[in-house]
């Protein structure tokens, strides 16, 4: 039997509820949520690598990068932290564009930043139209809080698989948990099965 | 970064309010007896669960403010107005009610009394929550460590905490306030935005290699992060911990 609170009636999500998983609530806000400070890697410096388990590593300057097909997505996102965020919209290169043509015998895949952090998720995750490295934030590019000049976006998932300032994916064969993943927070993440801590 | 965290499902268990405590006119401290809690590290958070008499529910995270105290844990929360659970928590909640919650989660922003490098706290409003957590376990302790605390609030009278943090003062424990709306007629301390000169002021040198901790809302956060790095800090050594405008 749950426990009634007495007296609290909460603010029932309107209209999109189907939409909301589990212990989540809206906001129209954009909150952020990182571990340290915000890095601040100049475009001419940056680049984005695909490394691990392929024969040759695939490298893009900024400027190979955005010359690279790109689209606009609009999705919804949810934080572990509970918020979720509605039609968010998004414009950035398909992970299957930069993996296209690799030919790799790896089922996992590491996201790596700037700043140290990781996370970890299966491969196929992050193909077949499920995961872009977007550079654009509601038609502006995307700022530096929220993971400029570029971030992951893995909508399927909690929002930290969905790694700030990222600069690498690595192609793994065995699964290596990342930053959140060891310090407590699920290996997966599925919002939907609110997969938010080990063991849930 | 090693996996610190305790191994195991975290379960929703049932906790009785022992003590409702006000520390400012917006926020605060709520006891819990939690009878299954097996123990948290300072600055970890908990999970709160609310559910209504039709069954709706609404989940929110809250920062520990207590240093671990058997199966006590103590919480403050500020009021936000268009909240839909902090307003709950601190005008409805009282002594002899139930809560279910869950915890404690989060490995990183943690402190440890064992650990000898100098400390550097950077709080703002109620950011200060899982660094009181710190400070408290600091004194629980009786390490005589170099911990530095630099507190952000509106007003004198917005300082949480404010008589214990006075107390708790000396034996290696500094405590300095800014004040960045109003200050009383004889204030004498900062009273502006936190900024590069006051952290060059304060923080210990990045040669003694401190571990530095900021808590506060987003924009805050930013700032001092950002300045402590331009000043020499190592970023690595920097753990944060954010809040958005919402999240009440």
């Amino acid at each position: 039997m749950p426990i009634i609170s007495r007296g609290f009636r909460g603010r029932r999500t309107e209209g999109d509820s189907a939409r909301v998983p589990p212990g989540q609530y809206l906001t129209p806000d954009f909150p952020v949520l990182s571990a340290g400070p915000t890095p601040h890697t100049p475009l001419e410096r940056w680049d984005f690598q695909i490394t691990g388990e392929i024969d040759e590593p695939r490298r893009w300057t900024w400027e190979d990068f955005r010359a690279l097909p790109s689209e606009g997505v609009t999705v919804d996102i949810h934080c572990v932290t509970k918020w979720s965020k509605l039609d968010t919209i998004w414009r950035g290169v398909s992970v299957d564009t930069l993996l296209d043509g690799i030919e790799t015998s790896a089922e996992y895949v590491v996201e790596y930043s700037d700043g140290g952090y990781t996370t970890n998720l299966p491969l196929e995750d992050v193909t077949g139209g499920k995961a872009w490295v977007v550079f654009e934030y509601d038609g502006e590019p995307l700022e530096p809080e929220h993971g400029g000049p570029a971030r992951m976006l893995v909508p399927h998932l909690y929002f930290w698989k969905s790694a700030k300032w990222v600069r690498a994916l690595r192609l793994l064969a065995t699964d290596e948990p990342g930053f959140w993943e060891v310090n407590g927070y699920h290996n997966y993440g599925d919002p939907w099965r609110e997969q938010r801590y080990w063991g849930d | 970064m090693a996996g610190t965290a305790v191994l195991g499902r975290l379960t929703w268990q049932v906790a009785d309010v022992i003590e409702v405590a006000s520390e400012t006119p917006r926020v605060k401290t709520i006891v819990f007896d939690a009878p299954n809690w097996t123990g948290h590290r300072a600055g970890q958070h908990v999970d709160i669960r609310l559910t209504a008499e039709d069954g709706y529910r609404a989940e929110r995270s809250y920062s520990i403010a207590s240093a671990p105290d058997g199966t006590r844990i103590e919480l403050t929360v500020e009021r936000l107005d268009d909240g839909e659970v902090s307003p709950y928590l601190t005008e409805e909640l009282r002594p002899g009610d139930q809560i279910e919650l869950r915890g404690p989660v989060g490995g990183y922003f943690v402190w440890e009394p064992s650990r000898n490098a100098p400390v550097l706290l950077v709080g703002g409003g109620s950011g200060v929550v899982p660094l009181m957590a710190m400070i408290r376990a600091r004194a629980a302790a009786g390490a005589d460590i170099d911990m530095r605390l630099l507190f952000s609030s509106r007003s004198w009278e917005d300082v949480i905490y404010r008589d214990e943090l006075g107390h708790l003062e000396g034996s290696g424990l500094r405590v300095i306030h800014t004040l960045t709306r109003s200050q009383p007629p004889s204030w004498t301390g900062y009273a502006r935005r936190v900024d590069g000169a006051m952290l060059a002021d304060i923080a210990p040198s990045p040669s003694a290699k401190p571990r530095v901790y900021v808590c506060g809302p987003t924009p805050f956060v930013e700032a001092v992060a950002t300045a402590l790095v331009r000043i020499g800090h190592d970023a690595g050594a920097i753990r944060t911990e954010r809040f958005g405008p919402t999240g009440g």
